[in-house]
């Protein structure tokens, strides 16, 4: 007889109690699986609209003429526009028409905004390029330059402006991945229990079993099968509860269609990733069913 | 005759307690048909275990088969014990199996596949009396067919040695002689039986049958060469204990 094939399923199944799923473990797996799954799709979307926002940002920066003398002033942002335009690795460089600016602040100015006694800084946007270029460099070499033309001027990367928020949604996917793992020990931990547990209940029939000549890898099998198919159950409906989740809030994402909410989403890869988890999980459990019968089995002859 | 089991200055402790067997030395020759007496207390079901590989003594040897298992590694038990068939005391059916699994249940640990297992199961139960029986589970059994059950799952393996404990303790006398039948059945085919026992009528009953007595966890008879009743005695008044 081969001994793999030994108790290996079918009728040898009635050695363990039937009504699998009655027990609490499917569903305490399903519950982690689910919160797993939300955690780890959050943590690829942040990372991504994380990484989304930098990209949009990284390659502009403004120049802002504060001169207060608009003639002064229109005369700077027309220097500062030919010297910056000419730079090697700016791809493009657009004054803001001071309409749309007056446009922008009448909301807090009133109609007022567009008088010419309130000094409305210049704005020239710079794009880079985005290949090829240090984007640092770059940025450098245009302060100095627009420091050589006028103390009345100052550079301010985009990425200034968004960082504390980037680095805020970033913190956000760490956690959510910290959550991941720890819902991975969690489980590991649960599976120890269970597996304690399953152990003590069925004492009785294991002594039998052994001294009919059972070996430990026969028990093992026999519970380590129920064990999987039970967390396998847990896996799936948690899964597809949390994937059917994602897609719903992913669609409100979609709808809400903003700037910053907008580039929260996830990845193609994400999609990969998600349903990796539960086989993670199963994995793990084995992993950790096997190490725990194994150490109860070895102290009884 | 080849010595099946061998004992030497074996004692068995349990935990930090007195010893509950010692110095027990003896052997068991193949093919041999053993009953194991004494009164309550003395040590029969402990010497059972050491026999069947549920206990391993605190000293001396044991050989087993030829082979010594106080030293013998763990993970080499379970082919020894699938050579041994074994009725408990309390017979340590699976509660949750039905009358023909707990049957198969040797067959299925030695890896025969259920169409195999079938006949063998089918001839056992009718045997044991237990056709009518076989979806029953234990707990709707009474205490002699549980007791039937077990014996049955003991000897479907056709085990080389067959320990028994008290095993006709729960049946009426005519199935104690039927159950004592089988035991002789099996004996002939080569099989050596130890029957652990009360029961003074069972002792009569297997011609040839050797008497292992305990007392106080010791031997009475160290040389284990006892027989009931004695050679040439006409009868033999039961021991008083």
């Amino acid at each position: 007889m081969v001994a793999g094939a030994i108790l290996s399923g079918g009728a040898n199944d009635r050695l363990l109690p039937q009504g699998r799923l009655a027990g609490p473990m499917p569903w305490i797996v399903a519950i982690m699986i689910f919160l797993t799954v939300l955690a780890c799709a959050a943590g690829i979307a942040l990372g991504e609209g994380a990484a989304t926002m930098r990209d949009a940002v990284a390659n502009r920066l403004t120049v802002q003429v504060t001169q207060p003398d608009a003639e002064r002033r229109d005369a700077l942002t027309a220097r500062i526009r030919t010297k910056v335009a000419t730079m090697p690795g700016v791809t493009g460089v657009t004054v803001a028409p001071r309409d749309m600016l007056v446009r922008q602040l009448e909301p807090w100015l009133g109609a007022d905004a567009g008088s010419t006694d309130i000094p409305i800084p210049a704005l020239i946007d710079v794009d880079l390029s985005a290949k090829g270029v240090e984007v640092g460099a770059v940025r450098s070499a245009i302060a100095r330059t627009v420091a050589g033309i006028t103390r009345d001027a100052r550079v301010e990367p985009h990425s200034s402006y968004i960082a504390p928020i980037v680095t805020l949604v970033r913190t956000i996917g760490w956690i959510a991945f910290a959550i991941v793992a720890l819902m991975a020990v969690a489980t590991s931990f649960v599976v120890v229990l269970a597996s304690r547990g399953a152990h003590a209940t069925h004492r009785g029939t294991i002594d039998v079993m052994h001294m009919l000549g059972a070996t430990d890898g026969q028990v093992m099998r026999l519970f380590q099968r129920r064990l999987t198919r039970d967390i396998s159950f847990g896996a799936i409906i948690g899964l597809a509860s949390a994937i059917a989740v994602v897609v719903l809030v992913g669609r409100s994402i979609g709808l809400l269609a903003g700037d910053l909410m907008g580039s929260i989403s996830l990845p193609w890869w994400g999609w990969v990733v998600l349903p990796l988890l539960p086989v993670l999980f199963i994995v793990v459990a084995w992993f950790a069913s096997r190490l725990t019968l194994q150490s109860a089995l070895s102290r009884s002859l | 005759m080849t010595a099946i089991v061998q004992f030497e200055n074996v004692g068995l402790r349990y935990g930090f307690g007195a010893e509950t067997l010692s110095d027990l030395s003896f052997s068991l020759e193949q093919g041999s048909f053993y009953f194991l007496t004494g009164a309550s207390g003395a040590g029969k079901t402990s010497l059972l275990k050491l026999l069947y590989l549920a206990q391993r003594p605190s000293r001396g040897a044991i050989h087993l088969f030829g082979t010594d298992i106080v030293t013998m590694a763990r993970t080499r038990l379970p082919g020894f014990r699938r050579r041994i068939g074994v009725v408990f005391q309390d017979f340590r059916l699976v509660p949750h199996l039905s009358t023909f699994d707990n049957v198969a249940l040797p067959l299925r640990i030695a890896g025969v596949s259920d169409a195999q297992l079938k006949a063998p199961v089918q001839e056992m139960l009718n045997w044991v009396g237990l056709t009518d029986r076989v979806n029953a589970l234990p707990a709707t059994l009474s205490g002699g067919e549980q007791q039937r059950v077990a014996i049955a799952r003991a000897v479907i393996g056709r085990p080389e040695l067959l320990v028994a404990d008290e095993p006709t303790g729960n049946v009426d006398m005519e199935m104690a002689t039927r159950l004592i039948t089988l035991f002789e059945a099996l004996n002939k085919l080569g099989t050596t039986i130890v029957v652990a026992t009360h029961d003074f009528n069972l002792l009569g009953k297997v011609a040839n049958a050797r008497m292992i007595r305990l007392d106080g966890g010791r031997l009475v008879d160290p040389t284990g060469a006892l027989r009931y009743p004695p050679r040439g005695a006409a009868s033999v008044e039961a021991p008083q204990w």
